[in-house]
């Protein structure tokens, strides 16, 4: 069973997140039934510097992916922490379950052939 | 596709909430996996099952946490227009947003757990979740910056380094950054004191002014004695708390007497002496009545505080409606080529 990590509280999301018919006009705020001051949450992933993968560092509110880059740079950023900034909806995020955790990874659990020490070598061996 | 990097969670009940035909959740098994997981000082995960006790002892400690360090930015700002150097200034101005930086990365862990950031800072503005009382206190004289840094910083220090390893995961990573970037507080904090201290007979009287004035508020940050904290006990059961009140505050103290003296400024307590079979200082007793009054609102500044966070947030409040109609508007625009950095 997957979702979207953070159900809970994302009503907000829907007035601001791009995407078809997300800007359709002043009447999507009423409808939408935000409050006024919740923006959507963005999750932000920091490349600490060349040569290394982006990784999450954690998260943020903002009305727009422009701010959320800004804010996640005077956020995560303030002492040369990063080069690059990812800023992604949080409610964009499929995440796998923790309730099927044991079943979703079994496949990889059984199967030790698949570690280069299941096999044995005899000794004097080198470069292997 | 990765379940660490993702925080969010439904609200409570939702993820546990058994799936049509499944039958009803196993609880006393979920516990049984929760419990074994804290104690192998594994960490909890925003949408692992978790008892609900749990989940509300985290919201408030964290939210309260939040909320610290988003008033506590009222006492030092105070001093930014009349820093005495625009060295000086510029410290002091990255270490207030540094202290709205801890509040953001709080509130957001904080959030992890379904409590949303709106309800969060309602309850803070109508008194429903607390902060630290310690910010209840007047910052006088430019000294008081000095104190605050050395002395309730230093304080926190002492209190968040164990929280790095918390059992919930969130929390734990947002203690590490805060960690890191304390140190920088403490220390310009001491600097500043010293400098003082070393400076004029004036300059060194209002520096030891500055830390009779905070020294014992700082202590009661610990909260109260382990035999009157009503949560500490399970806190620590569940490894949220490492270390009791009373063991943290010991180690302060121990910790800035040298630091004191190395200052040449004397802390306000004839009782402290070294105690040679204890391994530790002694010191007087804690005046509980004063922080139980201030904890109830009656400290020198509470009503400042919370009237001057609920007006920030209502004079900032068309800054986030003007955000978020410009995003509205162009909404469907986005910034995509950032995502092949």
């Amino acid at each position: 069973m997957t979702g979207t990590p953070e159900q809970g509280h994302q009503e907000a999301a829907g007035a601001a997140a791009p995407g078809p018919g997300a800007g359709a006009g002043p009447g999507a705020e009423a409808g939408s039934g935000r409050t006024a001051g919740e923006w959507p949450l963005w999750e932000v992933f920091v490349r600490a510097r060349r040569g290394l993968s982006h990784t999450h560092a954690g998260s943020l509110h903002a009305p727009d992916a422009e701010l959320a880059l800004r804010n996640a740079r005077d956020l995560y950023t303030r002492r040369g922490e990063g080069v690059s900034i990812w800023v992604v909806p949080s409610a964009a995020v499929t995440a796998s379950s923790p309730d099927e955790k044991d079943p979703f990874f079994e496949p990889s659990a059984d199967k030790p052939y698949r570690h280069p020490t299941f096999y044995e070598i005899p000794e004097g061996v080198r470069h292997l | 596709m990765s379940t660490a990097s993702v925080q969010r969670t439904s609200g409570a009940g939702q993820d546990q909430a058994p799936r049509p035909g499944s039958g009803a959740p196993d609880t006393a098994a979920l516990e049984a996996v929760f419990d074994a997981a804290v104690a192998a000082d594994e960490r909890i995960e925003p949408r692992d099952w978790m008892p609900d006790a749990y989940r509300r002892t985290l919201v408030r400690q964290m939210a309260q946490h939040a909320h610290s360090e988003i008033i506590g930015m009222q006492p030092e700002a105070n001093w930014i227009t009349r820093a005495p150097s625009l060295r000086r200034k510029a410290i002091l101005m990255a270490k207030v947003q540094d202290e709205a930086g801890h509040g953001l990365y709080l509130y957001s862990a904080a959030e992890t757990l379904g409590t949303g950031r709106d309800e969060l800072l309602d309850k803070l503005h109508s008194g429903r979740q607390k902060y630290s009382s310690i910010f209840n206190y007047p910052t006088l004289t430019w000294a008081d910056v000095g104190a605050i840094g050395w002395l309730v910083d230093g304080a926190a220090i002492t209190n968040q380094v164990p929280l790095c390893r918390c059992s919930y995961g969130p929390y734990a990573r947002a203690m590490i950054r805060i960690c890191k970037e304390e140190s920088f507080h403490q220390r310009q904090g001491y600097e500043l004191l010293l400098a003082l201290s070393r400076g004029t007979e004036a300059q060194h009287a209002m520096a030891q002014d500055a830390v009779n004035r905070w020294w014992w508020p700082s202590l009661m940050m610990f909260g109260p004695p382990d035999d009157e904290s009503a949560h500490s006990a399970q806190s620590m059961a569940w490894k949220i708390k490492r270390h009791s009140n009373d063991e943290l505050r010991q180690r302060f103290v121990d910790i800035c007497v040298p630091q004191a003296e190395s200052l040449g400024l004397t802390l306000p307590d004839p009782e402290l002496t070294w105690n040679e079979e204890r391994g530790h200082y002694d010191f007087g007793p804690i005046d509980w009545a004063e922080f139980r009054q201030v904890l109830a609102g009656q400290g020198p500044c509470n009503d400042q505080r919370i009237t001057q966070r609920r007006r920030a947030h209502e004079e900032g409040s068309w800054v986030r409606e003007a955000a978020a109609a410009h995003a509205r508007k162009h909404s469907g625009v986005r910034t995509e080529g950032e995502a092949a950095a």
